[in-house]
């Protein structure tokens, strides 16, 4: 008996300075991964000519926030991200409702082409996007001209936000309706049973509970949006009306021989979804498991 | 029980009333269309162009090729098959590379080791960034006066180019790729892992089983649907890449993949439908894998 005590204690000891070492190995694979960005913000604290003149690993003669003012004053960033919100806020709204409301009908409702529809869904959000391109541009045009309007959608916040939903709204509903399937269908036949509509059954019975993954899809979302950069290339012919991603990219172009203006300007443009992934990092990681794991 | 449940449903649909069947019908109606409009029928009638010659310019000037686009690229673009095979590289690299690192990380993480807190975050960081500051950062690495360049020892006056460099380009290129990938890879697997049963783990312990063998013959095989999933999802992604070389060589066909060719054609001076037979070649070989996440993940409703 005690033999096997002392053999445990020996082999949690081995066991701990192996573990202490795979630790120390992935710490250090993990400075690798961390660096180019630390690089990065640390290239955005010093003026270009620090470098020119001493060097890339020069110490550093000054170091200051003037490239992020000047970043902001320069490239117009402050419009640019207007310009983003203007996408992404009706872009996820509209994607968590219209995403919810397949969900309810797909999860609640039995009709014959419930998994046929789920299917479609899920199946659209993986397609590839390079494929929809020459017909959704040409689609644009003309649905413009059809009203009298030739930028109604195309060249317009409301066409990126469309093609944004399109695409995303597949996602969401599978998302959502794998987390309905967890939610006592008792519920829902009591609400039946009182006469709730379909549609009360919808916005007072189910919309509440299902807080905790709008939530998360909310968040994702947020996140994925806010970052593709190229619907707005090909959709909108304005540089002033794209959105700070797609911005940064035609700047990258011009300010390509001040890069410290540029890490300024990257580093501005990255901290809102590092910061909200930081501060929400549960509601990332939930959306995105219920969304590949579950069924 | 069957027929009672059964019964309960057709009772339950026979019970809507008018109403209640518009506003069901709106339910479903408006995300459907919507979807119809802005993706089936554009990747639709992308399978019918590569079908045609036409400059993009008016519909009118449509012309039936039959097969022609097809033939070209088959035999008369030799880039088809550098970009199949960068595609396939890509494939193999993430398959056999990026996706088990991540899944190891993930196991790493999920037995709590020292900083498995830290760790996590640093290696799901880059997943949250735009591929348009992914490619500002790469640069300020690679590019001339970056930290690579810097660390070869060449300043600005006498660096080399990295990413025009076709002996090594590939691999920079996957080391990028595999920077996002096995972050995102890391955390799936890591919420996989939080629903294993650990008193199973606890039981190899206790039978002298080492770490290695514990996840290769109990936590490996028993994570199967995950593996199949992360493994799909891997395949559709290779096979769809694009945002990454697009960001860092733009249209050019420097590094081609299938996508880029796609891209190239619809978007580069002369505007020609052998884009859109890449993009169906693309297309289709993303079928399978998209028919077997399908049915991996809607397994109990399918039956």
């Amino acid at each position: 008996m005690s033999t096997t005590i002392v053999q445990n204690k020996e082999y949690k000891n081995k066991q701990k300075t192996k573990d202490n070492f795979i630790s120390a190995i992935i710490g250090f694979f993990a400075f690798v991964w961390i660096f180019p960005i630390l690089w990065t913000l640390w290239t955005s604290l010093r003026p270009y000519n620090d470098i020119i003149s001493y060097g890339v690993f020069s110490w550093p003669r000054h170091l200051n926030l003037d490239n992020y003012f000047q970043a902001f004053r320069v490239m117009g960033l402050t419009k640019y991200f207007l310009n983003t919100l203007y996408v992404m806020v009706p872009s996820v709204i509209l994607i968590l409702f219209l995403g919810s409301l397949i969900a309810f009908v797909v999860s609640r409702y039995s009709f014959r082409f419930n998994l046929t529809l789920l299917l479609f869904f899920t199946a659209g959000n993986m397609l590839p996007t390079i494929a929809t391109y020459i017909p959704v541009f040409w689609l644009y045009i003309k649905i413009g001209d059809l009203f009298g309007n030739r930028s109604l959608l195309y060249n317009n916040y409301f066409g990126i936000v469309l093609i944004h939903v399109a695409f995303q709204v597949g996602f969401a509903t599978f998302v959502l309706s794998s987390y309905m399937k967890t939610v006592p269908k008792e519920i829902s036949e009591s609400a039946i049973l009182d006469g709730c509509s379909v549609f009360r059954h919808y916005w007072n019975v189910m919309l509440p509970l299902l807080r905790p993954p709008l939530a998360a899809l909310g968040v994702l979302m947020s996140c994925w949006i806010y970052n593709d950069f190229f619907w707005a290339l090909i959709l909108m012919s304005e540089d002033s009306k794209r959105p700070v991603t797609s911005a940064l990219r035609q700047l990258q172009g011009q300010y390509i021989t001040d890069f410290n203006l540029l890490a300024a300007g990257a580093s501005i443009v990255a901290a809102p979804t590092i910061i909200l992934f930081l501060v929400l990092r549960k509601q990332f990681v939930s959306g995105l498991t219920l969304g590949a794991t579950k069924g | 029980m069957k027929t009672a449940a059964v019964n309960k449903k057709v009772r339950s649909r026979r019970s809507l009333s008018r109403n209640d069947r518009f506003t069901l019908g709106a339910f479903v109606g408006l995300p459907t269309l919507l979807q119809v409009v802005f993706l089936w029928f554009p990747t639709l009638i992308t399978v019918v162009l590569s079908f045609t010659y036409w400059n993009g310019i008016n519909v009118g000037d449509i012309k039936w090729a039959g097969f022609a686009n097809y033939k070209n690229i088959f035999l008369g673009s030799p880039v088809f098959y550098d970009a199949l095979k960068n595609n396939v590289v890509w494939l193999l690299w993430f398959t056999f590379i990026a996706t088990p690192l991540g899944i190891l990380l993930a196991y790493q993480f999920d037995r709590k080791i020292k900083g498995h807190q830290i760790y996590e975050t640093i290696f799901y960081m880059p997943v949250v960034l735009s591929l348009a500051i992914i490619g500002i950062i790469w640069n300020f690495m690679l590019q001339p006066g970056g930290f690579v360049q810097g660390v070869m020892g060449r300043d600005i006056g006498n660096a080399v180019s990295i990413w025009g460099n076709y002996s090594i380009n590939s691999y920079v290129i996957m080391a990028v790729a595999s920077w996002r990938h096995i972050g995102y890879i890391m955390l799936l697997y890591l919420a996989g892992l939080k629903a294993f049963d650990s008193s199973l783990r606890e039981a190899s312990a206790i039978d002298g089983a080492t770490e290695w063998q514990t996840f290769r013959k109990i936590i490996f095989p028993t994570m199967r649907p995950v593996n199949v999933i992360i493994l799909v999802i891997t395949i559709i992604d290779s096979l769809r890449a694009f945002d990454l070389v697009y960001i860092i060589y733009g249209t050019s066909t420097a590094w081609p993949l299938l996508n880029i060719l796609a891209f190239q054609n619809f978007a580069g001076q002369g505007i020609s439908m052998k884009g859109a037979a890449y993009s169906v070649i693309a297309l289709v070989l993303c079928v399978v894998p998209i028919l077997v996440y399908l049915r991996n993940v809607f397994k109990e409703d399918l039956q």
